[in-house]
């Protein structure tokens, strides 16, 4: 069937709720509104207000109360509108979704799912834009999804939902209108594996999330210039599927990692130290890195523009490391 | 008093001294180096714990601080695993992990020792939307310093309880200061009961000092929760006779409001009540401090004798042996 990465979402919530009596969504605007990215549009006529149930302003209230619901027995999903939001509310993710089931000593599992988008390019400036996803999935305990795919989109949040740990999945703000096809009997997907999107035997181009699209375009792009690459979808920041990546690297002999985070401790930080640790005699080449220019994300368009992995880019990036062949 | 009550008074008396010599016990290891990390007594507050987890059902839940000892005995946890996870022993409530701060214990549903100031406030209300949605008439007892009341986390909380409506039991511990900071030099309005009843919640004062005042008035508003009354609020006004940690020199307060808080010493205050009364002997007393020695000690030798946690399962508990299919 033809659908949107927003449908798909809208349908693994729907499913959810219907599946089981102990899931609601709950956050800023998802109920009477419709939810701040039409996400959950028409299911508080269709499930009420207990189950998709508004909340105030208040991340740090309404996190910690899913904290305390999925305690408490209940699956909640919480959605904070942005991840720039999700600041406010880092005590609850960090200081006790993270760490209540350690400092238990294995006693209290938090059951909880929080849905947030993330990501830039549509000229809202820095407070609405930033990738702050690596940052989250610095932390143990937590797992952190990233779903760049329709499949994914419909299917990660069943499988987090049934995951006794506390499970962040970000949505990238311009995979909404994404469009294509899904089968009718699409469902829930592993939320351990990453996944590759093109094989390819040149070099490794590996990413999660939004900047998915641009990097199957640059694939084609050096398809076309003789280049194989392997697309390589993280899906999963945390915990990392070493395999895959180090697996794919054994391949192509090349890495180029795109993140729309800023370069300096991000999670391509993190993805290239794993493979120079792991894999250094594997490599032809050093592994490149594309990431966001290291400002606040700035609102106009060329200059938003100028700061993102695009294309251009990340072509630009494979052809060196390609051509690192000497 | 009558037979009843004055046999609940002695169970009273009972439950404050267990607390004050868990703790002074607590002091002494803490001294000789046998439990280390942050170490924060609750001596000269135990009426408060002692007086609302009398009104709790065992189904109901908890949320603490940092300062939690009491709570957890009084709740049910026992004093060996208690003492045993400030030795970061296996045999601890958490296995060692999360020591003094971080007691937890689920058969009793104790939900922490939570260590950032108003941390455990979302959580409570939580967990009683949880029993809310799930039709179910059980409370969630929230104890929090008056420090609390300055976070974001607290008025949100109290926000949502009562937007809600839902049954939990907001318990603030007024002992005047939040570390070395005094209430009046944190809060434009030191009136916190008042700030709660801005929420539209039903919120009152009791002494905290008299353990028979804090029930009664714990046992109204566990009661008005449970028959569905929503969110209710309790200011206890309490005092800690010690340092806020083992690390304060205490430099923010004179000796003379310490003791003059300690003369009304919540145990002393009851045991000279009941004496008063002809409804505690000198043989009960003894009886009672004899107990609750007997108590100590085995738990200090429960712990002594406790074992570390295998190397090897350092990084168990980060997350659940059970993973989706």
């Amino acid at each position: 069937m033809k659908t949107t990465y927003r449908e798909a979402m809208r349908a693994a919530i729907r499913d959810a709720i219907q599946r089981d009596e102990r899931v609601f969504l709950m956050g800023e605007d998802v109920g009477a509104y419709g939810g701040c990215f039409a996400v959950s549009l028409g299911l508080f006529e269709e499930f009420g207000p207990e189950r998709i149930r508004d909340t105030p302003l208040s991340e740090a209230g309404f996190v910690g109360a899913g904290i305390g619901a999925a305690l408490g027995g209940m699956r909640p999903i919480v959605e904070i509108m942005t991840v720039n939001f999700s600041l406010l509310a880092l005590d609850q993710l960090v200081n006790n979704a993270a760490t209540l089931l350690h400092m238990s000593g294995g006693q209290f599992n938090v059951p909880l799912v929080v849905r947030m988008t993330t990501g830039a390019g549509r000229q809202l400036g820095a407070q609405h834009s930033h990738s702050l996803e690596g940052w989250l999935a610095h932390i143990p305990g937590l797992r952190i999804l990233t779903p760049a795919t329709l499949e994914d989109a419909r299917g990660m949040l069943w499988t987090a939902l049934e995951d006794p740990d506390p499970v962040l999945i970000f949505e990238h703000g311009t995979l909404y209108n994404v469009a294509g096809e899904l089968a009718d009997d699409a469902g829930p997907v592993d939320i351990s594996t990453a996944a590759v999107r093109r094989p390819g035997q040149d070099i490794s181009l590996i990413t999660y999330g939004g900047t998915l699209p641009a990097v199957l375009d640059a694939a084609a792009r050096l398809a076309a210039e003789g280049i194989d690459a392997e697309v390589l979808d993280l899906r999963v920041l945390r915990p990392l599927d070493d395999a895959a990546i180090l697996g794919s690297v054994a391949k192509t002999h090349r890495a180029v990692v795109v993140d729309e985070g800023w370069r300096s401790g991000s999670i391509s930080a993190e993805l290239s130290a794993r493979i120079t640790e792991n894999a250094f005699f594997d490599l032809d080449a050093p592994v490149g890195r594309v990431c966001s220019a290291e400002v606040p994300l700035p609102y106009a368009k060329h200059l938003e523009l100028a700061a993102l992995p695009t294309v251009e880019r990340i072509v630009a990036a494979a052809r060196e490391a390609v051509g690192a062949r000497g | 008093m009558g037979k009843a009550d004055s046999d609940h008074a002695r169970h009273l008396l009972h439950q404050m001294l267990r607390v004050r010599r868990l703790e002074e016990q607590c002091v002494e290891l803490y001294s000789a180096a046998k439990i280390r990390g942050f170490l924060h007594v609750y001596i000269g507050e135990e009426a408060v714990a002692a007086g609302v987890m009398s009104t709790l059902a065992p189904d109901d839940a908890v949320v603490a601080t940092y300062r939690e000892h009491g709570h957890a005995l009084l709740r049910g946890v026992p004093a060996g695993a208690i003492l045993a996870e400030m030795y970061g022993h296996v045999e601890g409530c958490c296995r060692g992990r999360g020591g003094s701060m971080h007691l937890f214990d689920a058969g009793t549903r104790f939900f922490g020792g939570n260590a950032i100031v108003a941390g455990g406030l979302p959580l409570a209300v939580g967990l009683a939307l949880a029993d809310k949605m799930s039709g179910r008439s059980r409370v969630t007892v929230c104890f929090f310093g008056e420090g609390a009341v300055a976070e974001g986390a607290f008025h949100e909380s109290l926000n949502l309880a009562a937007l809600w409506q839902l049954p939990v039991l907001f318990c603030c511990e007024n002992n005047l200061y939040a570390m070395g900071t005094a209430l009046a030099r944190s809060e434009s309005q030191t009136d916190i009961a008042l700030k709660a009843a801005g929420y539209e919640i039903a919120s009152w004062s009791a002494d905290g000092m008299d353990v028979l005042a804090v029930e009664e008035a714990a046992r109204r508003a566990v009661d008005a929760v449970r028959a569905g009354g929503g969110p209710h609020f309790l200011e206890l006004r309490t005092y800690r006779f010690r340092a806020h940690s083992m690390f304060d020199p205490e430099r923010y307060r004179d000796k003379k409001e310490v003791s003059r808080w300690m003369e009304r010493d919540p145990i002393d205050t009851l045991r000279k009540a009941l004496e008063t009364a002809g409804k505690l002997s000198e043989k009960d007393w003894k009886s009672i401090q004899r107990e609750v020695e007997d108590e100590v000690k085995a738990a200090v030798e429960f712990a002594e004798a406790g074992t570390p946690e295998p190397l090897e399962d350092l990084t168990r508990f980060v997350y659940s042996e059970r993973s989706p299919e």
